[in-house]
């Protein structure tokens, strides 16, 4: 245990539990005196005309209270570390239980989310059992940001839905999960100014037929192919390769009021999903991918009668 | 000898702003409840939970519990010293000083200026005013206690005593930053080592200045108003020198299963149950100065309080070090639990024999030995009462409840409930606190009208210095 940077403070801890604990001891033994046969008495100091004091013994109760917890400090601080370097008798630490917590259950837990490894995430998304655990998952690690019904929030994706930033194959949505995602939209305001912000805003709401400013949009529409084709593609569809996304349908990660627009080009946009590979291992990432997929395929038949 | 008075102006002023700030700082703390209930409630960014529940603990620990140790030390000082307050300047320039400290913790917290260190959130220039404002005080305190005409100093004085040193130490360790604007500052300490301090300094606010400061208080008007000499000298002694000794390691309780080495948690949890005998010997010390005075308990309302508290402190003092336990604070700790454990010391103790206190000085500071009402003392007590009972009972419920919804398994090893779940599942709990916690403001608005009746046409008074008697005469 390197707990000390020197031999030193190892032995300022041992002496100062020592002389902390002894003092108590000491405090107690000297003032243990037994009750007098006679009734007790007044001391005779007498402060602002009534304060006065008795000297009653310690109550023995009392006393035999302090003395066991004095007791459980010593025998407590042999058997787990405490006094300086002394590691105790149990040789006990905390990282040590938390390691053995871990691997018990790792044995005991890990065989359940093995036995879909070799799945087919397709299959795993149409196994109930499977689904179930998935969702429990999901609620304990996901629900934070996508919500207990994974309909997302303002920047944050709605995972029920057939759109997908970075692609919705089974596979994709794995390593999503896995690795996690970076999105990044550059600031477009220092390039583009106010009046040209505008413009391009008009024309992204004209690409999902929202109300816009036809001059503006016409404007914007060339701004458009010189600053933002690149990523989201000559016709604003995206690029899901580099979760760039579709300009021309209904989703919107941010919002599509021409105020939010406006925000979103003009000082751009950084999200992240962190990664699960190291945290929950792949066996429970396969499982979650499996449940996210089974959401995003229930929504599909409903959207398609649209 | 020309006859001399003691200085009551100053334990007056403090004294009114005792009940003053007690009902602001309640009021922020049924406010900030009633915003987990209703979260529409953070109606603005100053307004926000996260700015008043600093705003909250500062104002009941520093600004009502402060003002309320102000001015009960100030009084027993004097008159257990039998002379006049040290340094009257000195003495004035505490009060203003205090006010000012909390008048800018009023502003600068709701306007998000703060330390982000729990319990010394102020900024390092109202930080430098505290140091001056305590500096005073122990200027005052102590050079009182050194011009006694008594040979023995009296116990309450040795509670009071401790808390002004290990207060000015607490501040000054904690509080060391490197200033980087007027408003901004960062931590001197960093990492484990900032934690540590922190909760060293936090939990040392509790055992000294909410506890051995009101201590203090217990030893004074506990005595005083039962009108009974102090049970045991000897358990006094005891229990103030262990009491002092072991408060110091107990902090690191706060930070069990942390990134704190193993050593320092065991020891916080060691020291912390070494700490419930010394506690309560003076739970013991002060309701057995009513033994042989039972009877006075029925018709007695301040005496109801002062004993309550006590009641209280015993009950809160247990709780404590069980809950130091490092497999209890597994489950205990981060929930509601924690909140109910240190509101039955807050309110139940703390604010309670302050309470007592107050209604045994304010009538005094104008010449008189009652206040205007005691059937209104009655009724704030009961009402006080339920607001506690309602209060730490509902924490307690939806603390052990989230603690065990929290660890819930299935039989895959996944978690039962969902975070959200737990705090749904706290709704009808933190309801019940918002009523507890208005009953109990209540009881200290009835204070309120109760001490504008008794002081309403009165002129403040000075008592004369009286002779030592007894063996000190």
């Amino acid at each position: 245990m390197a707990d000390f940077v020197s031999g030193f403070w190892n032995a300022y801890v041992m002496v100062l539990v020592f002389l902390s604990i002894s003092f108590c001891v000491f405090v107690l033994v000297s003032n243990m005196t037994k009750r007098p046969s006679g009734p007790v008495g007044l001391h005779d100091h007498v402060w602002d005309e009534t304060l006065q004091e008795y000297n009653n013994p310690l109550p023995r109760w009392w006393m035999y209270m302090f003395w066991i917890t004095i007791v459980f400090a010593i025998v407590y601080l042999s058997m787990y570390p405490g006094f300086g370097n002394n590691q105790g008798k149990l040789g006990w630490s905390a990282v040590g239980q938390w390691e053995a917590e871990q691997k018990a259950a790792a044995e005991k837990y890990g065989p359940i989310f093995a036995k879909y490894k070799g799945m087919d995430l397709n299959a795993v998304a149409a196994d109930k059992e499977a689904n179930a655990m998935g969702q429990r998952l999901f609620l304990t690690y996901c629900a934070q940001c996508h919500g207990a019904d994974a309909k997302g929030a303002k920047g944050f994706p709605n995972l029920t839905d057939s759109d997908w930033l970075y692609g919705g194959e089974p596979e994709t949505i794995k390593t999503t999960v896995l690795g996690g995602r970076m999105g990044m939209m550059p600031p477009f305001g220092p390039a583009l100014g106010a009046d040209g912000t505008k413009d391009v805003a008009n024309y992204v709401r004209s690409l999902s037929g929202l109300a816009h400013d036809s001059l503006r949009a016409q404007r914007g529409k060339e701004l458009f192919s010189q600053n933002c084709a690149a990523c989201h593609g000559p016709e604003g569809k995206g690029t899901p390769a580099m979760g760039a996304p579709n300009l021309t349908d209904k989703t919107w990660l941010y919002g599509s009021s021409e105020a939010t627009i406006i925000e979103t080009v003009t000082k751009g946009r950084t999200n992240q999903m962190p990664a699960f590979q190291a945290f929950l291992g792949e066996d429970k990432v396969h499982l979650l991918a499996g449940y996210v997929l089974s959401l995003s395929k229930a929504a599909a038949p409903a959207e398609a009668q649209k | 000898m020309q006859s001399q008075t003691y200085n009551y102006k100053v334990v007056r002023q403090f004294a009114i702003m005792t009940v003053v700030w007690g009902i602001v700082g309640m009021l922020v703390g049924v406010i900030v409840a009633a915003q987990l209930v209703w979260p529409e409630l953070n109606a603005a960014e100053w307004l926000h939970f996260g700015r008043l529940r600093p705003l909250h603990t500062n104002a009941v620990i520093f600004a009502f519990g402060g003002c309320a140790l102000f001015a009960t030390s100030y009084y027993c000082v004097q008159r257990t010293c039998h002379t006049r307050l040290f340094a009257p300047g000195l003495a004035a320039f505490t009060f203003w000083g205090w006010q000012l400290v909390i008048l800018l913790a009023a502003i600068s917290l709701p306007l998000g200026f703060t330390s982000g260190k729990e319990y010394a959130e102020l900024e390092w220039p109202i930080d430098i005013l505290i140091t001056l404002v305590w500096v005073s005080y122990a200027v005052v305190f102590f050079g009182t206690v050194a011009t006694r005409k008594t040979t023995h100093i009296y116990v309450a004085n040795w509670f009071y005593g401790g808390f002004i040193l290990t207060v000015a130490l607490l501040h000054l360790v904690n509080s060391a930053e490197i200033p980087v604007s007027l408003t901004k500052s960062y931590s001197a300490y960093a990492g484990v080592q900032d934690a540590m301090i922190q909760w060293w300094y936090g939990h040392n606010a509790v055992g000294f200045f909410l506890t051995a400061g009101f201590l203090g208080m217990m030893y004074y008007f506990v005595p005083k108003q039962a009108g009974r000499p102090v049970y045991s000298y000897r358990l006094s002694v005891v229990h103030f020198w262990a009491l002092i000794f072991t408060y110091m390691w107990a902090g690191p309780h706060h930070l069990h299963y942390t990134a704190l080495p193993d050593w320092t948690q065991s020891i916080g949890m060691v020291f912390s149950l070494i700490l419930l005998a010394p506690s309560w010997g003076g739970m013991i010390n002060g309701i057995m100065t009513l033994s042989g005075a039972w009877h006075k308990l029925r018709t007695d309302p301040i005496l109801k309080f002062l004993i309550t508290s006590l009641s209280f402190y015993g009950m809160s003092t247990f709780e404590g070090p069980m809950m130091s336990i490092k497999t209890v604070n597994a489950l205990s700790h981060y929930t509601d639990w924690t909140v109910g454990h240190v509101h039955s010391g807050a309110l139940g103790w703390v604010a309670m024999v302050s309470i007592g206190a107050m209604y045994y000085l304010i009538p005094r500071m104008y010449g008189k030995t009652e206040m205007y009402s005691t059937k209104l003392i009655t009724t704030h007590f009961w009402i006080a009462t339920i607001g506690i009972v309602l209060y730490i009972a509902s924490m307690w419920i939806s603390g052990v409840m989230q603690g065990l919804m929290w660890r819930a398994t299935n039989p895959d090893g996944t978690l039962t409930y969902s975070f959200v779940e737990s705090v749904k599942a706290s709704y009808p709990f933190w309801t019940i606190r918002v009523v507890g916690g208005v009953l109990f403001l209540t009881g200290m608005l009835i204070m309120f009208y109760n001490m504008v009746k008794t002081i309403a046409g009165q002129k403040p008074y000075e008592a004369p210095v009286l002779a030592p008697a007894g063996a000190h005469a």
